[in-house]
């Protein structure tokens, strides 16, 4: 397999004035590029003896007791870009509880903490790439950066593939939510429709009646192609 | 018309934020009970064979400003010049809060594929708007024949790839994202 070349076009600019912490922390000069070498193309396997029981159930697995919030599932697929399922592929997440309060030391919103919300989860993806979570619907909150700038909600997606060069952490927006349009994180990608490709739809075939409503959001990292051709013998 | 050709686009980053830790490493910022222990906690078992080394580094901004919530991650080949078996060789480690340090213990990679002995190093925090991929060569090797360090069009740059030999198998690798002596960046 060969990991198909990025395509920035699809990402964020990393200089993008409008999120003020991009100013000093963007590369100016060019990034060398080259072909993937083994570094890039081989990558870390996580086994299922990683994976506790509630690691991917946000609501639980903290102390055992409920968090508070609007129960929700988040599901999808981690797909590559030639549209394959990613199998075993781990994800990590974290948010915000339902008030918009991260428990950090470095959040002093006033939002209260939730006694019962750690706020992280993980899962490894099945045979087809799709994974689950059952969560809290996070709260919006104010951050720094503007006079009065708030994040839409969001959760904090990170992603293992097969190979390190495909490493990618994005986040997954809402349907519906005005501040997203607003954000200035959200809008340090250029591209209007690889926004909207981060914003996940309410999936109401997977809510559970008298119980949680369901958001779906695929993530697409970055291709790894197969041909033929690829393991040709020397001269060939 | 013609066919389509059916590639899905990359979903785009967004920066891992000043709360990474929460996610990637909750035990260091004391959210514990969760996972055991944090992810990528030590690349290698203690009987596996090679060089024991100590890298330490730390990742400044374009004002000089040391980052304290920057997260790095390490891919590495074993002592043999294997990567894997499993996650073997992966590590993930976040900058102390206070002096913005952070410390691998590992082995010495060995040479993979004609290329110099090396680390892949990927780099992500708030206002990194997509993580950045770098390497890390190590001082006193032989790098006259490494196809990246020897093709780089500017050699004057080449030193922010090489970590520093501080002696008894230590290592010295800081990261500066922007301005003078700004580490190059790669997109392999
Ligand atoms: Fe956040």
């Amino acid at each position: 397999m060969t990991l198909m070349p990025r395509n920035r076009a699809n990402h964020p600019l990393p200089y993008a004035p409008g999120y003020k912490s991009s100013i000093p922390r963007s590369p100016k000069l060019a990034l060398v590029s080259g072909a993937p070498t083994a570094t890039e193309q081989t990558g870390p396997v996580f086994g299922h003896e990683l994976i506790g029981k509630l690691d991917n159930n946000l609501i639980l697995n903290f102390t055992g007791e409920p968090a508070i919030g609007e129960r929700i599932i988040v599901h999808g697929r981690v797909l590559d870009e030639t549209g394959r399922g990613v199998a075993g592929a781990l994800v990590e997440v974290w948010q915000a509880n339902a008030g918009g309060r991260y428990r950090h030391k470095k959040d002093g919103y006033l939002a209260p903490l939730d006694p019962n919300f750690g706020g992280c989860g993980r899962t490894l993806t099945g045979a087809d790439g799709s994974y689950e979570f059952l969560t809290i619907r996070p709260g919006a909150y104010p951050w720094p950066n503007g006079v009065n700038d708030w994040r839409p909600m969001h959760i904090h997606f990170s992603v293992f593939g097969q190979s390190f060069g495909q490493r990618l952490i994005t986040q997954m927006y809402f349907e519906g939510d005005p501040l997203i349009a607003r954000c200035p994180i959200v809008n340090t990608i250029p591209d209007k429709a690889a926004i909207d490709r981060l914003v996940a739809p309410l999936d109401m075939g997977r809510a559970l009646p008298h119980d949680c409503l369901a958001y779906k959001f695929d993530i697409v990292i970055r291709g790894n192609r197969q041909t033929m051709f690829e393991n040709r013998m020397e001269g060939l | 018309m013609v066919q389509q050709l059916g590639y899905l686009p990359e979903s785009a980053s967004q920066t891992a934020g000043p709360y990474v830790h929460i996610g990637c490493t909750p035990n260091f910022v004391g959210i514990h009970g969760i996972y055991a222990e944090d992810l990528g906690a030590t690349p290698f078992p203690e009987d596996a064979p090679g060089q024991r080394i100590t890298l330490t580094g730390v990742v400044r901004d374009g004002l000089g400003k040391t980052l304290n919530d920057v997260m790095v991650e390490f891919w590495q080949a074993d002592a043999q010049g294997r990567y894997g078996p499993g996650a073997q060789g992966f590590a993930r480690r976040a900058s102390n809060f206070e002096t913005g340090e952070w410390e691998l213990k590992t082995i010495k990679p060995g040479a993979v594929a004609g290329m110099a002995p090396h680390i892949g190093v990927w780099v992500v925090a708030r206002g990194i708007n997509i993580g950045l991929q770098t390497r890390l060569y190590f001082e006193g090797d032989d790098h006259s024949k490494d196809p990246l360090l020897t093709r780089l069009e500017h050699q004057n740059r080449r030193d922010t790839l090489i970590a520093r030999d501080t002696g008894n198998g230590t290592y010295r690798f800081d990261i500066c994202l922007q301005g003078d002596g700004e580490t190059v960046f790669l997109d392999m």
